[in-house]
């Protein structure tokens, strides 16, 4: 058979083109970077969830390895998600800090009352003010802290059981080692 | 039959059309290779079959969703028992699997429509167009039953379900998929025929002249797809924009932009039995780019996270076919290039000169489209960063490429066939710069913008060539004009509307961009804004409720030079099944100038955010759009389509 330059040319520029695409597509597009990863985690006071007289800031991060998540009680995806946050409390994976977004005291508390509460300590954000200064485009959303208070990584979407095995677990696991290692 | 039965039964159907499918694609090929008459025939009877497969699978889900079905995970997670009706049938393609389904039922529309208008076809073209037909179906439905089953059953059975995403529950937006899937698809038809006509190694004016019609049909649905994706955006998102350059809106813009250029080149094809190349390489990207539209809406590769569940493997199934199909039709072209004849010779200023000039901007206009909404992609395959691409950048580069394409665009239909001289087009030229000069001039008087008068003294220049070429066409002001103007063939009527349609379009786009009027503010009862010297005021809040929403309605009055212009009407709607607030613009719609308001939230003591707009000749944008959409209609009924070889 016989082949010209020219007749190749389309496509070897639809090969370059698949490539890119394909490279694209591998990167999972849920994990948007954030600005804010190895940032110190935003400033913040907000109110407890359960206590509304006493205020959760960013000091509660420092001392361990902790797991931020967004979520509300609108938000169908965190129903998703819920149970396996509820097992990572039950094996006492990791500390868990909830931020209860563009939601109600009353309706936030009755969720974690049905759904059970996996959080440590639940933090309520109704006007966005923590969820804006972390760049939150939606719910639910998760973030691991280090021991210093920085942002190492973010997540957005529903954290499954697969999720956290393969690409959060590890992580927090290197977190660990990080904080036992400085005196 | 009870309702458990019918999800299964439009299982069996979808599994069945695979099959057929599957056998579709393998047999006529065969067929045409041996000359065996009856394998090709199969070819027909398979096309056939599997529409009604289709048809019928589709159907099945259909009643599911009417009947509220919530055995069926589909109907439970996208709808809901007090949805109006009319939701509950676009609840069927209101979601990633029903959406997938009514894709292959288009294709199976299609395929089977070969049989029926295709009796003059060389039986071995025909065949194997049909396998290719049929090899597309198969990689869609293995993609529906493996990855994306509509079918799939839910235990235990919700007691109501989760309803459709309220900004979908909208007339515009129900029937806006069916007319994008429609010009979509549609280019399946050329992808198979070009494919088909490699293998053959023959590509002639006979087989351009068949699938023309075709093309036509698939573009212009596709252009009205587009404008009710546009007029959706406008009313219903509630910030009056018409168009974002959105990706999920470019992916859809990428195929027309293609598609256009196909139009053009199949009808030198089967004029002037040249540009062979051209048009099968834009049959192939014009369908790979509908296929790219597809996947990106459904990868989530660019939209937001949030809007479509992401499934990376749905992502990848899609792209392995994406490859396929165009990796396929490009090894081939490869392999016959050399075979495919250039046709007769012609000078750069002729009208094959003109369109292939207009082919290659149309295909740069594409690239540039594709580019600023990739490019995001190809950035983070490198490096970690996340960049948008916006508007500007579209404005930057797409803006003035399409100038040039207009420019031409006037000319092109001017020039005579084989060769031309520039001479004869002077006193046109003459007469057009003259024309753009005042219109400019007058615009820039009167709109105080420059880019607005140069903008629409070349829309004058286009409309105004477009009506002197049909003037040259019927020999206007000799004897026996009105004669001629009757006896013209639908296509020239086809390119007059269309032509047309552009410019009309374009002075919409350009009043819409440079004298567009905005201004937003919180407002308490009886207040007022002031946008273009027309005075928005906020009369009143009222509460209602719906069906499926409840709704406050805010009544803003404009005044214009102390008259009551319009009352508009823009309400605010939560959906208390999916938890979410949509916004309702109120709109006053008139051809010269709509007036636009949007009623957020607010309470009575700090007032109401009212966003109020004045937008000039907007509608302008859809009419020419709709027109444009028409005019493709028109040349469908051509008789140059049936005729033998002309020279």
């Amino acid at each position: 058979m016989k082949m010209t330059w020219k007749g190749l040319l389309p496509l070897l520029i639809f090969s370059a083109m698949g490539i890119f695409l394909a490279i694209g597509l591998t990167k999972d597009p849920s994990k948007l970077p954030s600005q804010l990863i190895n940032e110190p985690f935003p400033e913040f006071s907000l109110p407890d969830l359960f206590d509304p007289e006493t205020q959760i800031d960013q000091t509660y991060l420092k001392g361990q390895v902790t797991l931020v998540n967004v979520f509300g009680s609108w938000c169908v995806a965190c129903d998703l998600e819920h149970p396996t946050l509820r097992r990572l409390a039950a094996a006492n994976e990791i500390t868990m800090l909830g931020i209860d977004w563009r939601d109600t005291m009353e309706k936030g508390r009755l969720w974690l009352e049905r759904g059970g509460n996996p959080y440590d300590r639940v933090a309520f954000d109704a006007d966005s003010i923590l969820a804006i200064s972390l760049g939150v485009t939606g719910a639910p959303e998760s973030f691991l802290v280090d021991h210093t208070g920085q942002i190492r990584f973010k997540y957005v979407g529903p954290i499954s059981d697969k999720i956290w095995r393969k690409e959060i677990k590890p992580i927090v696991l290197a977190l660990e080692q990080e904080m036992e290692a400085t005196p | 039959m009870n309702a458990p039965m019918i999800t299964e039964f439009g299982q069996i159907a979808l599994i069945l059309a695979l099959l057929v499918a599957a056998a579709q694609s393998v047999l006529p090929m065969i067929g045409a290779q041996k000359n065996d008459a009856r394998l090709m025939a199969f070819g027909d009877r398979a096309a056939t079959a599997q529409f009604i497969l289709l048809a019928l699978a589709f159907t099945a889900l259909t009643i599911v969703f009417i009947q509220s079905d919530f055995s069926t995970k589909l109907v439970a997670v996208n709808s809901h028992t007090d949805k109006p009706m009319l939701y509950k049938i676009s609840g069927v393609w209101g979601n990633h699997e029903g959406s997938m389904l009514l894709w292959v039922l288009i294709l199976g529309l299609f395929g089977a429509l070969v049989p029926v208008y295709g009796k003059t076809l060389p039986a071995g073209l025909k065949a194997r167009a049909l396998a290719v037909q049929g090899m597309v179906g198969v990689g869609f439905l293995a993609f529906i039953v493996f990855t994306s089953n509509p079918f799939e059953r839910l235990n235990p059975v919700p007691i109501n379900g989760q309803g459709l995403n309220p900004l979908l529950q909208d007339p515009g937006l129900a029937f806006h998929p069916p007319f994008l899937y429609l010009g979509y698809v549609g280019f399946s038809m050329a992808f198979s025929f070009a494919v088909a006509a490699l293998i053959e190694g023959r590509v002639d004016a006979v087989w351009a002249r068949w699938l023309r019609p075709w093309v036509l049909i698939a573009w212009s649905f596709l252009t009205i797809g587009i404008a009710m994706g546009s007029i959706w955006a406008y009313y219903e998102l509630g910030w009056g924009g018409w168009w974002m350059w959105d990706p999920v809106e470019n992916v859809s813009f990428i195929p027309w932009l293609a598609g256009t250029a196909l139009l053009h080149s199949i009808m030198v094809l089967g004029k002037r039995h040249s540009m062979a190349s051209w048009t099968i390489l834009l049959a192939i990207a014009a369908f790979s780019l509908s296929l790219v539209g597809t996947f990106v809406v459904r990868s989530g590769v660019l939209t937001s996270v949030h809007s479509f569940a992401v499934d990376p493997e749905r992502g990848v199934f899609i792209l392995a076919l994406l490859i396929l199909a165009t990796g396929g039709g490009l090894t081939l072209y490869a392999l016959r290039a050399h075979k495919l004849r250039g046709g007769p010779e012609f000078t750069l200023v002729s009208k094959e000169g003109g369109l292939l000039l207009n082919n290659l901007l149309l295909c740069v206009a594409a690239f540039t489209v594709f580019l600023g909404t990739f490019y995001p992609l190809l950035i983070e395959a490198f490096s970690s960063d996340k960049i948008s691409v916006g508007a500007p950048y579209f404005d930057r580069t797409f803006g003035p490429v399409m100038i040039v394409l207009i420019a031409f665009m006037g000319l092109g239909p001017l020039v005579k066939w084989r060769k031309d001289s520039w001479v004869s087009l002077k006193p046109h030229l003459l007469k057009s710069a003259l024309l753009i000069a005042v219109v400019a001039a007058l615009t820039f008087w009167l709109g105080k913008s420059v880019l607005g008068a140069l903008s629409l003294g070349i829309a004058a220049y286009l409309a105004y060539s477009t009506l002197v070429a049909m003037g040259r066409k019927i020999k206007l002001g000799k004897p026996g004009a009105m004669k001629l103007l009757k006896a013209q063939p639908a296509s020239v009527w086809g390119f007059f509307l269309a032509h047309m349609g552009i410019a009309i379009c374009m002075v919409g786009v350009t009043g819409m961009s440079v004298w567009q009027g905005s201004e937003a503010k919180r407002l308490k009862l009886g207040e007022s804004i002031n946008v273009s010297g027309y005075v928005f005021t906020l009369k009143s809040i009222t509460p209602g409720r719906e069906a499926n929403y409840q709704k406050m309605t805010g009544l803003v009055q404009v005044q214009k030079n102390g008259e009551i212009v319009a009352n508009l009407r823009s309400s605010q709607r939560f959906y208390p099944v999916r938890d979410m607030i949509t916004t309702e613009a109120g709109i006053k719609v008139r051809f010269m100038k709509n007036l636009y308001a949007g009623v957020g939230e607010g309470d009575p003591k700090t007032g109401w955010v009212v966003r109020a707009y004045v937008h000039p000749l907007v509608v302008w944008i859809w009419l020419g759009a709709l027109m444009t959409a028409l005019a493709g209609f028109v040349s469908i009924f051509d008789r140059g389509h049936r005729r033998g070889p002309k020279t």
